[in-house]
């Protein structure tokens, strides 16, 4: 069964045609990675997935919900898809712990009790359970990124969605978030990797995406053969830089 | 200026105390529509953008001697008679709700978007994100500012001396004009507002470097 479905989106801001022509669909459990130059739509076609951004037409469906239509209620829909964002964006008057409790407190109407247990077993997994007090000014990039994943997965979403997030960090906290990232994927969770981590997409990933100019150019389940050989001559260009540069 | 205190002790303290009363429901009055058009002139909802805005550009725009004026002079002609105190502090709490707005406006907008949109993935409502997250945090960006808004709030209270309102500035000039000491009444008037100013002064400093210097607690 498919989780997230896009037929034939367009996205404009404005004039500016965002998002070309989207036909893409992700499997339950399916782990997509996404990949292409900056500018290309990547993170706008994430934001569409959890109603950050509204498509202008076409369909899209996300865990049986429809997107495209108005009545959809969004609050809903979000409490089964859960987002990690480049810059962390966690809850700044909040400490770690509270970062976590509060969505399955307020949200999922769960007790306190049982939301501070089940967040310490995900600050024990991210292993952060030594910060649970802190605030977030006071944790590194990569730990702040481990906690907002903590935070995302206390929501028992059906989805997660990652928008870059290692980008924001030092070369040194690479390793941590995306080791966190890689024990998700094994449990099984069907997950959308907006990345420039092609490592990670390789090994990880089921699945790999090459957007540019606001379309998908290349869609394809063998991940390791299109770093070998990808189809698409501006992935090609993509990928001779990114490999040159490493 | 002893004198003035032994002599009319009784009608300005009286003054005093109908001054801070006005100035206490103005402030807590302005601070709750303030915060809620500001609610507005931010809502994804363009209708209610619309209304925050109008409302602020007229009543920051009016004198607020006119706005008193209309509560204390217009307004009975068509509805129920308003005393000077009410009608004066009516006015007072629509001037600088205004002005509350616009500062409560901008304290929320200098909140990283990032919170919100944290927030609503977190899958919380607009409402419960502004309650958790972006209020908390805009509050002591604003408190500052607002500290301001309300000192020039206790100070526009004496608009109620033109309507009759019993406050400090009414007795003070109700004493001058008996007494001809005027130096020593508008001293000791004067002295009156710096007891209800001041601390206020001091507490928003002090609140101001809590904030700046420790982290923050939810």
């Amino acid at each position: 069964m498919s989780m997230i479905e896009f037929h034939n989106v367009e996205k404009y801001y404005g004039q500016f045609h965002a998002l070309k022509d989207i036909n893409f669909t992700v499997d339950n459990g399916e782990v997509v990675t996404i990949i292409g130059p900056s500018g290309s739509g990547k993170s706008t076609l994430l934001r569409c997935i959890n109603g950050l951004e509204l498509i202008s037409s076409g369909q899209l469906v996300v865990n049986n919900y429809d997107l495209a239509d108005k009545k959809t209620d969004m609050n809903k829909m979000r409490k089964n898809v859960g987002m990690v964002f480049q810059h962390f964006n966690l809850y700044a008057n909040k400490t770690v712990l509270q970062n976590i409790t509060l969505g399955p407190t307020a949200v999922l109407k769960q007790s306190k009790a049982q939301s501070e247990d089940e967040a310490k077993k995900l600050l024990d997994l991210v292993g952060l359970d030594n910060k649970a007090n802190s605030f977030p000014d006071q944790l590194s990039g990569g730990q702040q990124q481990r906690v907002a994943i903590a935070r995302s997965l206390a929501m028992k979403p059906k989805a997660l969605l990652f928008d870059e997030p290692t980008s924001a960090l030092d070369p040194e906290m690479i390793g941590d978030v995306l080791q966190v990232m890689k024990t998700i994927a094994e449990q099984g969770m069907t997950m959308v990797v907006v990345t420039h981590e092609m490592g990670f997409a390789q090994e990880v990933g089921d699945r790999i995406v090459f957007m540019d100019d606001g379309r998908i150019l290349e869609d394809r389940k063998d991940v390791s053969e299109f770093f070998k050989q990808p189809e698409d001559k501006r992935a090609q260009e993509f990928l001779s830089k990114v490999i040159k540069h490493i | 200026m002893f004198e003035i205190f032994q002599n009319y002790g009784s009608q300005l303290w009286s003054g005093f105390g109908y001054t801070l009363l006005s100035s206490l429901y103005a402030l807590i009055g302005s601070l709750v529509i303030g915060t809620l058009f500001a609610l507005f002139e931010i809502s994804p909802m363009k209708p209610l953008r619309v209304i925050g805005k109008i409302y602020v550009e007229i009543f920051r725009n009016i004198p607020l001697l006119v706005i008193a004026m209309i509560f204390y002079i217009v307004v009975p002609q068509y509805f129920a008679k308003i005393d000077g105190f009410t009608a004066g502090t009516i006015g007072l709490t629509i001037y600088t709700s205004a002005f509350i707005a616009e500062t409560v406006r901008a304290g929320i907008e200098s909140v990283d978007v990032g919170q919100m949109e944290a927030a609503r993935s977190n899958g919380m409502t607009y409402i419960q994100a502004m309650r958790f997250i972006i209020l908390p945090q805009a509050i002591k960006i604003v408190v500052p500012p607002l500290g301001n808004q309300f000192i020039n709030l206790v100070k526009n209270s004496s608009v109620l001396a033109f309507l009759a309102g019993f406050d400090l500035m009414y007795q003070g000039n109700i004493i001058a004009s008996t007494t001809f000491k005027t130096t020593d009444t508008y001293f000791a008037v004067g002295l009156l507002y710096l007891i209800i100013t001041l601390p206020m002064s001091y507490l928003m400093r002090y609140l101001e470097k809590k904030w700046s210097t420790e982290g923050d607690e939810a």
